[in-house]
């Protein structure tokens, strides 16, 4: 199989914390990861690899410069092949410009690649958590899409996917070429060996900028080509004024809460 | 697309025996003040396989008119079948805006059809309003794993489309039902439908996993201890009939599985009630349960962060609390 992982780097959200003076988010400083979801994606598609050796993946990844590392990262871990789409026209995309940034770059990348039977994405970002970039790539792309993907199985001209539905799980039957979106599984991403590491760190990634992609329609990207446009942006309010239950013991307390749920008609 | 119509359009999710999800109904509510403040009308939009009960619903909570669409291919949620319907509906009626539960299903089928539609959507709301400036809406959500809140709106594209967490609007008292019932005759093809459920698997015999359409949830964390240590927390579920919720440390742990997970990397949940015992209270678990209307929380460590968020705190041992507020619940039931 030929298999595309898209990745985003993003700021590690369990690092982030408030200015408690100006009331805004402290960016500096915070260390930026691979997009956890997008690790699953990547170990979903090592999976395959393990099971069929004449597996090619190739990783992708729009953002600065910076975001080279998060591709170095994934190369160490399990791709073979990376590529960083980055141009200061893309900046301020929303989620359809940049799945349209997306689909321009995979059809590119496919020119030296050759075509992918699957497209491999997280299930959202943790910064953005829109989950939207995937399924507005499979539009673009004319492809059927599995989103919410615990693992993927090859098989003849396609992929059998065990996915997360409301209350159940659903084992689906996709033809590829198909976008998969792959949520937390019951396993990590495996870690790279010291070999893969090393190789990774000398590995040429390639770098497409809107320049080698000939068909796009600059209208469409960037700040200006977004149909959203974020007005302003604040920190949540934190609830204030909970009552604290203090009684002698544990039971009490318990005995307590019950009295108190139940006189304020909530259980 | 055309804009035909000032109509705010609600999506109302069904289930396969026809009934409409919560996640949808819910929505009508805040779809009638924007409709309001609009000067249009409130639409339901039912899909599914003999939808009646659905459509009966949608009327009884203040739709004014009701574009059904009937098919044995709607029995299942498929991508295909319900992107090509909706995509049909907007470019014949052109509504201005629309409204979808942020569901499973309302946020695989959200993206394809604005990215189809070439419009804007703003994903996961909690707060919906009205530019007076520009009569855009404005919708807001939280971002960051919750960290930070972003108002987003969608200025020239249309219709203007946002997935709404469920949960967050309550659904509204059953009214007299007005509603004009539009029926649409529109099918799709077997083939042209590229995924296929094989099996559906669910968690044990009975057991259902529903905490995004919870009522009551309880969840148990790091200071449960071990799988043993959730017997109380099913117990306390079982007595107040509600969902068994789980940090991501109960999880990881493998003392319950992860469809229980709360948080970023779970569900995100909109009870009216969370109980939530041994749990710390990250941010990552904040993220999927702040929403509740009241938040119990149950913690040995008073400065855990979950107090920030709790109606009720009490600083103990949950092993002892949590019997005791078992067997106070069962007395007062006697």
């Amino acid at each position: 199989m030929n298999i595309l992982v898209c990745v985003k780097q993003v700021p590690d959200t369990a690092e982030i914390k408030i200015d408690p003076v100006t009331n805004t988010l402290i960016r500096d400083g915070v260390p930026s990861i691979v997009n956890p979801f997008d690790g699953y994606a990547l170990e979903a598609a090592a999976r395959i690899r393990d099971e069929n050796l004449k597996t090619q993946i190739v990783v992708m990844s729009m953002g600065p410069e910076q975001a080279g590392n998060a591709l170095r990262e994934c190369l160490a871990i399990a791709a073979d092949k990376a590529y960083l789409i980055s141009d200061r026209c893309f900046g301020g995309s929303d989620t359809l410009a940049t799945s349209y940034i997306l689909m321009n770059a995979i059809k590119k990348i496919e020119e030296s690649e050759g075509k992918f039977d699957a497209v491999f994405c997280g299930k959202q970002a943790i910064d953005g958590d829109t989950a939207q970039v995937g399924p507005e790539i499979a539009e673009q792309l004319g492809y059927p899409q599995v989103t919410y993907a615990l693992t993927a199985k090859e098989e003849e001209g396609g992929l059998e996917i065990l996915c997360e539905a409301e209350d159940e799980n659903h084992v689906v039957g996709v033809k590829t070429p198909c976008l998969v979106t792959f949520t937390k599984p019951d396993f990590e991403p495996r870690f790279p060996t010291v070999k893969r590491k090393m190789a990774a760190k000398k590995a040429e990634i390639a770098k497409l900028t809107a320049e080698d992609f000939k068909d796009i329609d600059l209208s469409r990207i960037g700040l200006k080509g977004s149909p959203t446009k974020v007005k302003k942006t604040f920190v949540p309010e934190q609830k204030k004024g909970g009552i604290r239950i203090e009684e002698e013991s544990g039971e009490a307390a318990g005995r307590k809460l019950c009295e108190m749920l139940s006189a304020a008609h909530i259980i | 697309m055309d804009v035909k119509t000032k109509d705010i359009w609600v999506f109302v999710e069904t289930n396969e025996d026809g009934s409409a999800k919560n996640a949808g109904i819910e929505l009508l509510g805040p779809g009638r003040k924007l409709a309001d403040k609009q000067g249009g009308k409130l639409t339901a939009v039912v899909i599914g396989c003999k939808p009646e009960a659905a459509i009966a619903d949608a009327g009884e909570h203040g739709a004014d008119k009701i574009i059904a669409v009937d098919g044995e291919e709607y029995k299942t949620y498929s991508t295909d079948a319900y992107t090509k319907a909706l995509a049909y509906l907007v470019e014949k009626y052109g509504p201005t805006s629309m409204l979808i539960g942020a569901t499973a299903y309302g946020r695989d089928l959200g993206p394809r059809l604005s990215s189809r539609l070439q419009t804007g959507l703003t994903a996961d709301c909690t707060d919906l309003d009205i530019d007076e400036e520009s009569g855009c809406i404005i919708w807001t959500r939280p971002a960051f794993g919750g960290n930070l809140m972003a108002s987003i709106m969608c200025p020239e594209a249309r219709p203007q489309m946002g997935t709404v967490r469920p949960g967050v609007f309550k659904k509204e008292a059953a009214a007299e039902n007005r509603a004009e019932i539009m029926r649409e005759d529109f099918h799709v093809a077997a083939e042209e439908i590229r995924t296929e459920i094989r099996e559906v698997i669910r968690e044990a015999a009975g057991e259902l996993v529903d905490l995004e359409g919870a009522g009551i949830i309880v969840a148990g964390g790091r200071g449960a201890g071990s799988s043993e240590g959730f017997a109380c927390i099913r117990e306390l579920a079982e007595v107040l009939g509600a969902t068994v919720g789980a940090s991501r440390a109960a999880v990881d742990n493998g003392w319950i599985s992860h469809s229980h997970q709360v948080g970023q990397t779970g569900k995100t949940v909109g009870p009216k009630l969370y109980i939530a015992c041994g749990i710390s209270g990250a941010i990552q678990h904040l993220a999927g349960m702040s929403s509740a209307d009241i938040i119990v929380a149950i913690n040995k460590d008073g400065d855990a962060p979950i107090f920030g968020v709790a109606d009720y705190g009490i600083a103990g041992n949950m092993f002892e609390v949590v019997p005791a507020l078992i067997a106070e619940i069962r007395k007062s039931k006697a």
